[in-house]
């Protein structure tokens, strides 16, 4: 499933997307983001999956534009932290 | 409590010609929305009976009441109850529930039961979010996305609209159709902005009517935009408040070129339905072991 | 000589002439829905404080969301370019410009020549811009000029949940039906705009020298929630809403003489 946590607004589009036939459940995007955006948790969209899965947290879902503005400089910006160390290659961001 | 900005009528309903007695497995799903709660009641997976009330103040009470309701007159009891699915906004607040599921699996689950394996995309516009689901042909949950932080693209985008116009919101729809030709759309996403645009349109002459049109097809372009990230597949159904505009629809419609499929069922009951599903293909996995 | 910048904002039109440099004249329109009508209101009112002659105008230089409307202008520059030859001008210390206006709120980082090195925008949503306090306002029933000293007051703070303008208009009209003080909802709405004006910022890097600009800055209660959220002290202009169309005429300075 391709679990899309954000929102569009007058701006753009600001989604954080998890591929949860990726998503190993490992918990290394918790530990590295910076903003605490994700959290492996039961799959809340599906009640059949047994294995742990991450999600973003409800906190940061309406306003993941600005919470991820302190790893996306406007120039020289460094690879993603959350990108970079999902080795299942699970996270995408829209922006 | 929160206002209302699709109006709803309450309703209940009981399969006519179908007995619970005797029955293996009984399960309910309850769906506590910010605005009205539902519960959908089946019998070995059909369905028995329904119920949709206006959330009262609390969902603990609103998700009693509308089990009540629904089991008025079958004689079928709450202990006769297998399992019991929550969903909704107060999923975790209903008391008697044997376990929460998000409106989005609830939704996709239900829409599959009500218009059948091949519906893949689903939209559910409420009074205060958006939601776009894609499934499989199992009503699984393949893509999803839930937009609840912008007042654009929900109910509420369009109530301000109708305030600002004062029509009620029911007439929206059909008033967006009396025009002469079909206007550019509102260029501001905001709805703040939106609203300062339109009123420079009516300053310009343009009728209401004209207006109306205008924001439709707006709104209506930036859904079919959420439809694309997730995959818009033919097969399409529409739930939620905005199933009852049919200025938003049938501009929908016109922009992906497919038409919506018309439900057998009250498209309100979607989620409390999914939840009675899951509660049943969950007491048979318990069963299985 | 004299040049004159004209800056068509969404809010109001702002026009500066300049003689050899120095302000001689300022006028203001609202915008409104003819940007036309506006650029003429406000030129005119520019010219009379002035105490010139239209003819004397060398050069117009307009920038703003409705610069392409202004037909008079000789030229057009972007406001993130205006920007920064104004602030460079009256403050060159400064590296990072915070501009919020009604619609839009833009964050630059600029070298000591005035010269932008990178830029940050935070688009047409109201809650990221000037229209999100002045909606706070109306449902407060504050009038706009007033709720930066109220929220001054407040002595708590309390979270604003909504991220949209529409959803916070509810949002405040419960808080006022909970019986909530105005200045702390006042307050709330401040440190709501700042934080995600701040979040913007931090894009380009705040580096010092850190000037505020645009309407916004008027509104002390703003500033204040936002100097706490960026640890700063804000250089501010005396008249921060002109500052935009001040760098539009002397880029029109530059223009004649290059
Ligand atoms: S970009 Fe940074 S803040 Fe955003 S989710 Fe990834 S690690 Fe966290
Ligand atoms: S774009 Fe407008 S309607 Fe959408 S979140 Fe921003 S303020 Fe709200």
């Amino acid at each position: 499933m391709i679990a899309n946590y954000g929102y569009k607004d007058g701006s753009g589009e600001w989604f954080i997307s998890i591929d949860t036939d990726k998503c190993n459940g490992c918990g290394e995007c918790v530990k590295v983001c910076p903003q605490t955006v994700f959290e492996v948790t039961q799959d809340p969209n599906d009640p059949f999956r047994e294995e742990p899965v991450a999600v973003v947290s409800d906190g940061h879902r309406k306003k993941i534009k600005y919470t991820c503005n302190t790893c996306k400089p406007v120039t020289n910006r460094p690879p993603l932290p959350c990108i970079v160390t999902c080795k299942s290659k699970a996270i995408t961001h829209s922006w | 409590m929160t206002r209302e900005y699709w109006r709803w009528p309450e309703s209940r309903w009981t399969a006519p010609n179908k007995e619970w007695q005797g029955a293996k497995i009984i399960t309910a799903g309850v769906d506590v929305g910010s605005v009205s709660t539902q519960s959908v009641i089946l019998v070995d997976g059909e369905l028995y009976a329904y119920s949709s009330m206006r959330t009262g103040s609390n969902s603990p009470d609103s998700a009693q009441n509308a089990m009540k309701w629904a089991l008025e007159g079958t004689g079928l009891t709450m202990d006769k109850i297998q399992y019991t699915v929550g969903t909704g906004y107060g999923r975790v607040n209903v008391p008697f529930a044997n376990r929460a599921i998000t409106e989005i699996a609830c939704h996709s689950r239900g829409a599959n039961f009500m218009y059948g394996p091949t519906v893949k995309t689903i939209l559910d516009m409420g009074g205060q979010d958006c939601k776009a689901i894609h499934c499989d042909e199992k009503g699984k949950v393949s893509a999803f996305l839930m937009n609840d932080k912008c007042a654009a693209g929900t109910g509420r985008g369009m109530e301000v609209f109708a305030d600002l116009l004062s029509v009620p919101i029911e007439d929206i729809g059909k008033l967006s159709f009396e025009i002469e030709e079909e206007p550019s759309p509102v260029s501001n996403t905001c709805v703040i902005f939106a609203k300062t645009e339109a009123t420079g349109l009516l300053k310009q002459g343009w009728s209401k009517e004209k207006v109306i049109a205008a924001y439709c097809s707006a709104m209506a372009h930036r859904v079919v935009e959420l439809l694309q990230r997730i995959g818009m597949e033919k097969e399409f159904a529409v739930t939620g408040g905005i199933a009852k505009n049919i200025g938003v629809v049938k501009r929908i419609e016109k922009e992906i070129g497919v038409t919506a499929l018309i439900p057998k069922l009250d498209t309100q009951i979607a989620g409390a339905l999914g939840g009675a599903l899951f509660a049943k293909a969950l007491v048979e996995k318990e069963q299985r072991g | 000589m004299i040049s004159c910048g004209i800056d068509g904002g969404a809010r109001n039109t702002k026009v500066v002439i300049l003689k050899d440099g120095k302000i001689i004249g300022k006028g203001m329109a609202l915008t409104g829905f003819e940007q036309k009508v506006a650029a003429e209101a406000a030129i005119n009112v520019a010219i009379s404080e002035a105490g010139i002659k239209r003819e004397d105008i060398e050069y117009i230089v307009a920038t703003g969301e409705g610069q392409k409307e202004i037909e008079f202008a000789n030229d057009t520059i972007t406001v993130v370019g205006a920007d920064t030859i104004a602030v460079n001008t009256l403050f060159p210390q400064v590296r990072t410009v915070i501009d919020i206006g009604a619609e839009e709120g833009r964050a630059i980082k600029c070298d000591e020549k005035g010269k932008v090195i990178d830029f940050a925008i935070n688009e047409k949503c109201a809650a990221g811009a000037g229209t999100f306090c002045e909606t706070m306002a109306r449902t407060l029933e504050v009038k706009i000029e007033e709720m930066g000293a109220i929220s001054l007051k407040s002595t708590k703070s309390i979270p604003m949940n909504a991220q949209c303008a529409v959803f916070a208009e509810s949002e405040v009209v419960s808080l006022i039906h909970a019986k909530t003080p105005k200045e702390d909802i006042a307050n709330a709405v401040h440190s709501a705009i700042s934080d995600r004006i701040a979040s913007m910022a931090r894009r380009v890097g705040i580096e010092k020298e850190v000037a505020l600009v645009g309407g916004v800055a008027k509104n002390i209660g703003f500033v204040e929630a936002l100097k706490k959220d960026l640890e700063v002290e804000f250089l501010i202009p005396d008249d921060p809403l002109f500052i935009t169309a001040y760098g539009a005429a002397i880029s029109a300075i530059d223009k004649v003489s290059s």
